[in-house]
Formats: structure tokens, C-alpha cells, sequence
């Protein structure tokens, strides 16, 4: 089956099989398995939609991560609302802080690497705020109470969570589609190629790079809401750790920044290469050893990521980028 | 508040802004002259230390004299790791190198944890805990060599750029790159040999360091954002702002954890990191561009 050509055979697919994989076992394992590479390919999407699609390349997007973990756990712990309400509470303070960080940077004309270390910085000033003040628990983080029921956004059968984080990567899956269908999405990508040329075509260069940060940002903070409830603790250092910043620029680079599948393929993989590597050897760090290898091999050959693999017609394209880019490097 | 109290912080700030200048300066060369967001530097810093600590303890070297080792050392190796794998793969381009060096940092980091895992490691010298006394202050004599010793450093690097061939070449190409090779300059090879020059600060900043600090496979993560701090506080490319910047970010961090405590007042650094981004992106003492 060609899939350029049908592509919502592809897309019908790859959610059956998504359906279908909680099922083929009952051992939590497996179903814990689909959960963590679920959840990297969905904070990798929103990684993906500011970094990939708009070319905004952050390297502290776990601001918006723990700005919405937080935001879910002290709705629910400090403020007594249902946890349910975590969930658009914490897509909308991603958003904001997205949105904030934005205007703030955008105002002040950083793009590029100067973009990435400011957002770098922003992640490790809200570090230290959750660290520092009373609302967040400071450096001993929150624990949710265990109690498992589904009006208290807990489950039993983790399968559960499992179509939980699978729906909101399926939404976030849904908005890099549109993302590559829209006129906006064209529009962030001439920002993406070059900002004074898209500047000249009249496009509000400042407004729509803000829209992709708020977008991004609220799916960050989502992300958030789920690790919380998922884990039922959280701590400064875990939601806005430089780590996870480097997770979500990860997966979605090695799998093809700005497509739609990319952080999917790419988080698959690192669960796939972190199990085996952990079940194989006794190094912790190994499994990062070869996703740093990876990401350098990938920039180096595969500028598009390993979806390229898939797609013969897009790779000599790619090819063609690779050489452009090359004389331009050169001149 | 008490004088003694204040009089301490200020000395400790600036000692901690003599080692952040330190280990900034190698950074001011590759980012600051060469616009080359290096974000190996730390784990290539920890790389250093762990080679530091096996000359002290496995071979006896004092760590002073480790200097004439590890200088030489990490030039050949930043000038192998730009000339074959950094500037080869980037293709020229400012995002490839940042992404690049971060899986670089990556890869070191996590086969750092394999082979030494996660321990600290300290060495002890004799001189270790010499102190001398100013007024009623105690100063710890290690400290004061790294101070003394990042600032001679940072001069030479000032005059080695303003007055050998080599550094008005790396100037050259960081101005206008075309243009230096019109005149004949090797671009490839002045960028290869700047990186080669930070990695060899970054040597003597690691035996500098060694006998004041511990080092772990993580070492790096405390440097990284300070040493980029730093740089852009001072002003890209100049090693007097490296000198005024590192001060600057110690005696913040110094008075920040006396008056904030020891939690918030670590938020200073990344506050003037912002700050200077936004409103004087140049630095206290960089060329406007």
C-alpha cells in the first residue's frame, strides 16, 4: 500500500495497532511499556510543533512540563478541586507560560541559539521558584494520596492510562497534521527557513511564533498533568530538570523534527533501546550513551530524522537540503 | 548585619568569580569569538577533572603540575574534535553545532557514569587546607592560587589575541569570515585551532579546580550555565568581561544565598542570564554588532 498517496491508511493503521497493543498482554510491563512511550511521544510532539514545525528550537521546554505539573497537583492537593480538573488546569498554565516566555523572548528579537539558552534559563528559574516557596512543597516536591478510582483520575488497570495518554497523542498527533495542512502551518514554516524572507511576505513574524509557543506550552503542561497522576509524585528536580528537556528535543529530533509521526518513531525507540539495554547490561547510562550517538549520526546523515527511512521520495530531497546546506556552509 | 559576615561573603564571592572566570574564559574564546554555542564545555571540563584526579592519585603528580599535561592534552583533543566531527558534521550551521555538541555532552556525560559512576571523588593535597588570615577572615590558600591563576590566564588570552598572528586570525574570521579567507587565513583550521585554544583553558581551568572541588560524571551541569552566564555578561569575546562577568556572578550567587537563602538565592545567575539576553545581548564590555 502506498501511503504518500493514502496517508489516512497509514493513520488508521498505526491507531488500530495502538488499540490493539494494550491487549496482546496482561503483564504490566508491557502495558507500562506503551504507557512511557506514549507519554515521550506526546511531550515530544509538543517539543516538536515549537522546534520541529516553527523551528523555535528550545532546550528548557520543561518549564512548561512542571509549570503544568504543578499547576494539576496544587489544583487538586492546595485547592481541593477533582483531579479531572488537573488536566485543562494545566494545559492552560503550559499555555500562559508558553505564551509568556514567548512574547518576552520574541520582544527582545532572540532567535536561534540565543532562543534556546534563554528558554534554558526560564526552566531553571522556575526550578528554583518550586524549590523555594511553600505552595509547590519546595525541594520535597508533592505526593498525591493513592486512591484508586476513576473520579479521582487513578486506576487499578493501568490500561486505563494507557488510552488516557494515547487520546491526548492521538490530539497532539491531530495538530502536527493540521499543522502541515493549514496555511498556518506554511506560514511557520517560512518563519522556520528564514524570518526576514517570511517577514517580507508579510507575515507577523512576532504573533505567530507566540501562537505555536502557547500551543506547544499548553501540550507541554498536559504532559505534566499526566506524569503526575501517572507517578503521583512530583519534585522540583524531576518536573524541571534539564533531563527531560533533553528527552523531548530528543525524541522528536531523532525522529524527524517537524513530521508528524517523528517523536512517535523516536520515542518508541528510545523505550525499545532503554528496556533492552537495562534488561541486557547493568549500566544505567548506556541507553543514553547510544541516543547521543544517535542524535549526532542523525543531524550528521539524516537531517529529517529516521522517518526519512520510511520515505524514499523525501530522502533525496533531504539529500538535496544536505548538499545545499553543505555550499552554504562553506561560502 | 554583621561586617565579618558580609566581609566573608564578599571574599568567597570573589574567589568563586575567580573559578568561574576560570573556567569561562575557554568559553569566551569559542562562543564569544567564534559564535560556537559549545555545550559540551562542561563534560569536556569533567573529562579534564577525571583525568587530574588519576594523574594525582595513580601517578602522584601534584595537581599544579598537572597543568603541562592536561594543557596539551584537551588542545589535541578540541582541535581533533572540531576538525573531524564538530565542524565536519555541522555543516556550518548555528543549531547543528549546539545539537551536535548537546549529544556530544550526552555521550561523555553517561560513559563518564559507566566507567566512574556516580561518586564524587576528592583528592587531598598537604596544602589543602592552608589558610591565611585577613583581618578576621580566614582565606584558603588553594582558593587564592585558582583566583590568582585565572586572572593571569585571562591576560595572556587578552594578549595573545591582540598581538600574535594567530589571535588577530581568529579576530579576522570572527569578524568577517569571508574576508579572512580572501586574504589567505585557513578557516577550517583557525576555528579548529580557537576550539583546540578553549579546550587547553579548560584543561588548566580542570587543575586549577581539582584541588577546590570534587568531581563526578554531573560536575559539568554546575559550570555550564555559569561559564555561559559569565560570557554573555562580560561581553562576547572580550577576557576583561570575562574577568568583571565571573566576579559579577560570584558575588551574586555569594550575597544572593546570604540574603535569600540557600535556595532562592541560586535563582541571581539565571536571572542575569536573562536579563542580559534581553535587554544588552553585547555584554558589559563586548564589541556593539
Amino acid at each position: 500500500m502506498n501511503f504518500n498517496r493514502n496517508p489516512w491508511a497509514l493513520h488508521a493503521l498505526l491507531l488500530t495497532a495502538a488499540i490493539v497493543f494494550p491487549f496482546v498482554s496482561n503483564s504490566a510491563f508491557v502495558i507500562n511499556f506503551g504507557v512511557l512511550a506514549l507519554f515521550y511521544a506526546f511531550i515530544g510532539q509538543s517539543w516538536n510543533i515549537a522546534g520541529g514545525f516553527a523551528g523555535q528550537l528550545s532546550f528548557g521546554h520543561v518549564a512548561f512540563f512542571g509549570v503544568g505539573a504543578y499547576a494539576s497537583t496544587i489544583v487538586q492537593m492546595r485547592f481541593g478541586f477533582n483531579p479531572w480538573w488537573g488536566l485543562p488546569a494545566s494545559a492552560l498554565a503550559g499555555a500562559v507560560a508558553g505564551c509568556l516566555i514567548g512574547v518576552i523572548s520574541f520582544r527582545a528579537g532572540l532567535k536561534g541559539s540565543y532562543f534556546a539558552l534563554i528558554t534554558l534559563a526560564f526552566a531553571e528559574v522556575f526550578r528554583i521558584v518550586a524549590n523555594s516557596v511553600d505552595i509547590t512543597g519546595g525541594g520535597l516536591g508533592m505526593l498525591i494520596p493513592m486512591k484508586q478510582t476513576a473520579a479521582n483520575f487513578q486506576f487499578g488497570d493501568r490500561r486505563y492510562f494507557y488510552f488516557i495518554i494515547l487520546t491526548l497523542t492521538v490530539l497532539s498527533i491531530a495538530v502536527a497534521l493540521w499543522l502541515k495542512a493549514s496555511r498556518f502551518g506554511a506560514r511557520l514554516a517560512a518563519i522556520r527557513e528564514n524570518e526576514d524572507s517570511a517577514r517580507a511576505l508579510g507575515i507577523n513574524v512576532f504573533v505567530e511564533k507566540i501562537k505555536i509557543m502557547t500551543i506547544s506550552g499548553a501540550i507541554a503542561g498536559a504532559g505534566g498533568c499526566f506524569f503526575s497522576q501517572y507517578f503521583l509524585y512530583i519534585d522540583p528536580t524531576i518536573v524541571f530538570g534539564v533531563d527531560k528537556s533533553v528527552e523531548m528535543l530528543l525524541v522528536s529530533m531523532i525522529g524527524g523534527a517537524g513530521t508528524v509521526y517523528g517523536p512517535l518513531i523516536g520515542a518508541v525507540l528510545l523505550a525499545v533501546v532503554s528496556e533492552l539495554t537495562r534488561s541486557m547490561f547493568s549500566f544505567q547510562g548506556l541507553s543514553l550513551v547510544l541516543y547521543g550517538t544517535l542524535l549526532v549520526i542523525i543531524i550528521a546523515f539524516l537531517p529529517n530524522g529516521l522517518v526519512e527511512l520510511f520515505n524514499r521520495k523525501k530522502r533525496k530531497e533531504a539529500g538535496r537540503l544536505v548538499s545545499s546546506a553543505k555550499k552554504s556552509g562553506e561560502a | 548585619m554583621d561586617l565579618t559576615i558580609i566581609g566573608a561573603a564578599v571574599i568567597n564571592g570573589i574567589l568563586m568569580g575567580g573559578i568561574y572566570t576560570l573556567v569561562a574564559s575557554g568559553l569566551t574564546l569559542i562562543y564569544g569569538v567564534l559564535h560556537i554555542i559549545n555545550f559540551a564545555h562542561g563534560s569536556l571540563l569533567m573529562v579534564a577533572m577525571f583525568g587530574v584526579f588519576y594523574l594525582v592519585t595513580k601517578l602522584g603528580m601534584d595537581p599544579y603540575l598537572s597543568l603541562i599535561v592536561t594543557m596539551p592534552t584537551m588542545f589535541a583533543l578540541g582541535y581533533v574534535m572540531y576538525r573531524y566531527l564538530i565542524g565536519k558534521l555541522s555543516y556550518g550551521k548555528d543549531e547543528n553545532i549546539l545539537l551536535i555538541t548537546l549529544g556530544l555532552s550526552i555521550v561523555i556525560e553517561n560513559l563518564a557514569l559507566m566507567f566512574f559512576s556516580g561518586d564524587s571523588r576528592t583528592i587531598s593535597m598537604s596544602y589543602s587546607d592552608k589558610m591565611f588570615e585577613v583581618g578576621p577572615l580566614l582565606v584558603g590558600l588553594p582558593k587564592v592560587i585558582s583566583f590568582v591563576a585565572a586572572m593571569i590566564m585571562c591576560g595572556i588570552l587578552g594578549l595573545f589575541m591582540s598581538s600574535t598572528d594567530t589571535g588577530r586570525a581568529i579576530r579576522a574570521v570572527a569578524k568577517e569570515r569571508m574576508g579572512a579567507r580572501l586574504v589567505g587565513i585557513d578557516v577550517d583550521k583557525v576555528f579548529a585551532i580557537s576550539f583546540g585554544l578553549g579546550m587547553a583553558t579548560l584543561g588548566a581551568a580542570a587543575s586549577l579546580l581539582m584541588p577546590i572541588f570534587y568531581v563526578s560524571p554531573t560536575t559539568g551541569h554546575v559550570f555550564v550555565m555559569v561559564a555561559f552566564t559569565v560570557v554573555v555578561l562580560g561581553g562576547m569575546g572580550s577576557f576583561l568581561g570575562a574577568v568583571v562577568g565571573g566576579l559579577i556572578v560570584g558575588l551574586t550567587e555569594s550575597f544572593g544565598g546570604l540574603y535569600l537563602g540557600e535556595s532562592l538565592g541560586q535563582i541571581g545567575i539565571s536571572l542575569i542570564f536573562i536579563l542580559i539576553l534581553l535587554f544588552r545581548p553585547s555584554g558589559l564590555f563586548g564589541d556593539k554588532r
